[in-house]
C-alpha cells in the first residue's frame, strides 16, 4: 500500500530536482529505481531484507533511528558505484560470507566522492570494502565484527587501490584487520579507535604518501603493520597492550622515508620492530613499560632515533647483528647510569642500550626463563665494563639526564 | 614443643642479630621507595634483595644459630622429648624470627608504597624463600660435622642456587637449542626455588615481555590458577623435603 503511494508520489513529482523520498521495508529496490540524481532517500524504521542492492545514482541515503539493513548472512547489502553518494545513520547487519568473493556490508567499486557517516555495521564478513575509488570519506562509523578464524573474518575498513581517502573517528573492533590499506595513496587516517581485531589494528601495504594521526590501536592480535611503503607519516597515535609472541606496536617492514613522531607506546610486547627499513625519523615518542622498546634488525639503515623517552621497558633496544647503521641520539633512558659533570643536561658518557642478555635472548628465546636473574645481571655488568659481544657503535652519545616533556 | 619454640625465640631476639637484619631490610626498602621516582624501579631492587640477600641470610643465620645452640640441643635430648620435636621447635623458632624480620623490614614498606599484585607476589616469594632456605640450612648443619664446615656448606648451597644453577641452565639451553625446550624450561624452573620465585614475581612485573616468544608459555601456565597452585605446591615440597631429610639424619645422629 505504502509503496504504491510512493510510486504515485514519485510519478507526480518526477521533474522536481532534489526531492526527499521516504523508504519503507520491502520497497527499497523499487524506490531506488525511481530515484534520480540528487534525491535523498529517508529510511523509515524497520528491517530491510532485500538482498543485494546496487546504487549507481548520485543519491543520499539517510536512516531514521531503527532502520536496519539485513543481509540474512547470505548477501552483500549495498554495492555503490558512481559519484556523490552519501550513506548516513543506517545500521547494517549480517552481511554474507563467501570464500570466493570479498562480501561486504558496504562495497564500493569505481567510485568518486563518497561519504559514509554515522553508520553502524554489525556482524559482517568485510564491513566496508572500497576498491579503485577516489575521495572516499568514512567518518564516525561503528563497526563491530564477530571474530572467528583469520580466514573466516574479513577486514573492518578495507581499501584497495584508492587515493585521497579520509578515514576519521571510526570505531572498529572484532575484525581481521581493523583498517586495511593496499595501494592507497595520499590518504589520511585520523582519530580512529581500532581494538580487539584478531590480526592487525591497521595494515598498510604498498601505500605511499599517507598519514595516520591521533588514532588508538589497542589490544589487537598483532598490533599495526606498515609494509612496503614510502613516505608514511605516523604521529600522535597510541599503541597499547598489543601482547603476544608476534605482537608489535608497529611492525615496519621495507619502509623508507617515513616519520614516526609524538606517539605513545605503552605495554606492548615489542613497541617498534624494524626490518629492512631505511631513512626513517623516529622522534619524540614515549616508550613506556614495553617488553622490547625497539627491535632493530641488521637490515635497517639510516634510521634516526632522536629525543625519545624510554622508561620502564624490560629491554630498550635489541638487535641481531653487530653492524650498526642507525643513530640513537639525545634520548632519555631510565636505565642510564652515567653522570653529567658539565651540568648541561647531557650525560658525559655514552649509553649502550643493547644489553648482553638481550643479545642472548635474541639468539635463544628459551633463555627468557633467566630474565632478571642474578647470573644474567652479573654477565650484563661485566659486558658493560668490557664490551665484547654487544655492538659497541650502537650507543647514544648524548643521552639526556632528565625525561623530555612530551 | 610450644614452650621450647618460645625459648628458642627468646634466645634469638636477645642476640640482636635479627633486629639488625630487620633494620637493614627496613632501611633498604624505605630508601628504595624514597629514592626512585616510580615504585616499579624500587620493586626491581627489592626483587634482588628477596632473591639474593634473603636466602643468604636465612642460610647463614640458621646454620650459625644451630651450632650456637648445639649445647642446648644436647641438653634437651637428655630430657624425655623426641628428637623430631626438638628440631621442629628449633625450626619454628628460627623461621618465625626470620619471617617477622622480613615482614617488618620488607612487608611493611611494600604495603605502604606498592600494595599491588607485584607487591603481593614479592611478599609471597619472600616468605616461601625464607622457609625453604631455613629448611635447607637445617639439613646442611645436621650433615656437616662442625661449625666451619656447616657454614661453608651453607654458603656453597647459596652459591649454587643463586648463581651456578642459572649458569648451568644457560649451558643446557644453549647445548640443546635445536630441540623444543618448552617443557624442559618449566621443569628446570621447578628445580630451583629462587628461579621459581623469580618467575612468579615476573609474571606480575613484566607481563608484556613474557608474552613474547616462549614466554607466552609461562604466562599461560604460571598465570593460571593451576600455575599458582603448582608454584605453591613446589615451594611446599622445597620446604618439607629438606627438613624431613634433616630430621631423619638428626634422629640417627650421634650427638
Amino acid at each position: 500500500m505504502h509503496s504504491q503511494l510512493i510510486i504515485l508520489l514519485l510519478a507526480l513529482s518526477l521533474a522536481a530536482p532534489a526531492r526527499t523520498i521516504r523508504v519503507y521495508p520491502g520497497a527499497l529496490k523499487k524506490t531506488i529505481a525511481l530515484s534520480q540524481n540528487g534525491d535523498t532517500l529517508l529510511f523509515k524504521p524497520g528491517v530491510y531484507k532485500e538482498g543485494t542492492v546496487t546504487i549507481t545514482k548520485s543519491i543520499t541515503l539517510i536512516g531514521e533511528p531503527g532502520a536496519v539493513l539485513d543481509g540474512e548472512n547470505k548477501y552483500e547489502i549495498l554495492i555503490l558505484s558512481g559519484y556523490h553518494i552519501t550513506i548516513k545513520n543506517l545500521q547494517f547487519q549480517n552481511a554474507g560470507y563467501s570464500a570466493l568473493n570479498d562480501f561486504a556490508a558496504i562495497k564500493i567499486i569505481d567510485a568518486l566522492s563518497l561519504l559514509l557517516e554515522g553508520n553502524q555495521i554489525l556482524n559482517s564478513y568485510f564491513a566496508v570494502h572500497v576498491s579503485n575509488s577516489s575521495y572516499v570519506t568514512i567518518r564516525n562509523n561503528k563497526i563491530t565484527g564477530k571474530p572467528k578464524t583469520e580466514q573466516l573474518t574479513g577486514n573492518g575498513i578495507h581499501l584497495w587501490k584508492c587515493n585521497n581517502a579520509l578515514i576519521e573517528s571510526n570505531h572498529v573492533q572484532g575484525h581481521r584487520d581493523g583498517i586495511y590499506f593496499e595501494f592507497v595513496t595520499s590518504s589520511v587516517i585520523r582519530n580512529n579507535l581500532s581494538e580487539k581485531n584478531i590480526r592487525y589494528g591497521l595494515h598498510f601495504m604498498f601505500s605511499n604518501n599517507d598519514q595516520y594521526r591521533q588514532n588508538i590501536f589497542r589490544n589487537n592480535g598483532a598490533g599495526v603493520a606498515v609494509m612496503y611503503s614510502k613516505k608514511v607519516t605516523m604521529v600522535q597515535n597510541h599503541f597499547e597492550l598489543n601482547w603476544g609472541p608476534t605482537a608489535y606496536g608497529i611492525l615496519l617492514k621495507d619502509i623508507s622515508d617515513s616519520y614516526i613522531g609524538h606517539n605513545t607506546f605503552f605495554k606492548n610486547t615489542v613497541a617498534i620492530h624494524l626490518e629492512g627499513t631505511s631513512r626513517m625519523n623516529i622522534e619524540k615518542n614515549i616508550f613506556r613499560s614495553n617488553g622490547w622498546a625497539v627491535k632493530i634488525q641488521a637490515s635497517c639503515e639510516d634510521n634516526n632515533f632522536y629525543h625519545n623517552n624510554f622508561t620502564g621497558n624490560s629491554f630498550d633496544v635489541a638487535t641481531n647483528g653487530t653492524m650498526v647503521l642507525n643513530k640513537f641520539d639525545n634520548n632519555y633512558w631510565d636505565k642510564y647510569e652515567g653522570y653529567d659533570i658539565s651540568k648541561d643536561g647531557i650525560g658525559d658518557v655514552p649509553y649502550h642500550p643493547v644489553s648482553l642478555y638481550s643479545m642472548i635472548v635474541e639468539e635463544n628465546p628459551y633463555t627468557l626463563m633467566l630474565f632478571r636473574s642474578f647470573t644474567m645481571q652479573l654477565l650484563d655488568k661485566a659486558e658493560k665494563a668490557i664490551p665484547g659481544i654487544t655492538p659497541e657503535n650502537l650507543a647514544d652519545n648524548k643521552p639526556i639526564m632528565k625525561p623530555l616533556k612530551l | 614443643m610450644m614452650k621450647l619454640s618460645k625459648y628458642v625465640l627468646y634466645d634469638i631476639v636477645r642476640s640482636k642479630i635479627i633486629l639488625a637484619y630487620t633494620l637493614f631490610l627496613l632501611i633498604v626498602s624505605v630508601s628504595m621507595f624514597q629514592m626512585e621516582e616510580n615504585s616499579s624501579k624500587a620493586m626491581l631492587s627489592l626483587l634482588n634483595i628477596v632473591l639474593i640477600v634473603l636466602p643468604l641470610v636465612s642460610l647463614v643465620f640458621t646454620t650459625i644459630h644451630y651450632y650456637n645452640s648445639y649445647e642446648f640441643i644436647e641438653l634437651m635430648s637428655s630430657q624425655p622429648m623426641s628428637r623430631t620435636r626438638i628440631l621442629m621447635s628449633e625450626y619454628a623458632g628460627v623461621s618465625i624470627s626470620l619471617l617477622s624480620a622480613f615482614l617488618a623490614g620488607v612487608g611493611l614498606p611494600v604495603m605502604l608504597f606498592a600494595a599491588d599484585a607485584t607487591g603481593y607476589a614479592l611478599l609471597f616469594t619472600g616468605i616461601c624463600l625464607t622457609l625453604v632456605f631455613t629448611s635447607i640450612a637445617f639439613l646442611a648443619s645436621v650433615i656437616a660435622r662442625d661449625k666451619a664446615r656447616g657454614i661453608g656448606l651453607a654458603l656453597l648451597l647459596w652459591f649454587y642456587f643463586a648463581l651456578i644453577y642459572d649458569g648451568l641452565v644457560l649451558l643446557i639451553l644453549f647445548s640443546f637449542s635445536d630441540y623444543p625446550l618448552e617443557k624442559l624450561t618449566l621443569l628446570l624452573s621447578a628445580l630451583n626455588p629462587v628461579d621459581l620465585g623469580r618467575i612468579f614475581i615476573m609474571l606480575k612485573m613484566d607481563v608484556s615481555t613474557l608474552m613474547g616468544y616462549t614466554g607466552a608459555l609461562y604466562k599461560d601456565f604460571f598465570g593460571s590458577n593451576t600455575g599458582i597452585l603448582f608454584t605453591a605446591g613446589i615451594m611446599l615440597v622445597w620446604i618439607i623435603v629438606p627438613f624431613w631429610l634433616a630430621v631423619r639424619k638428626f634422629k640417627r645422629k650421634d650427638l
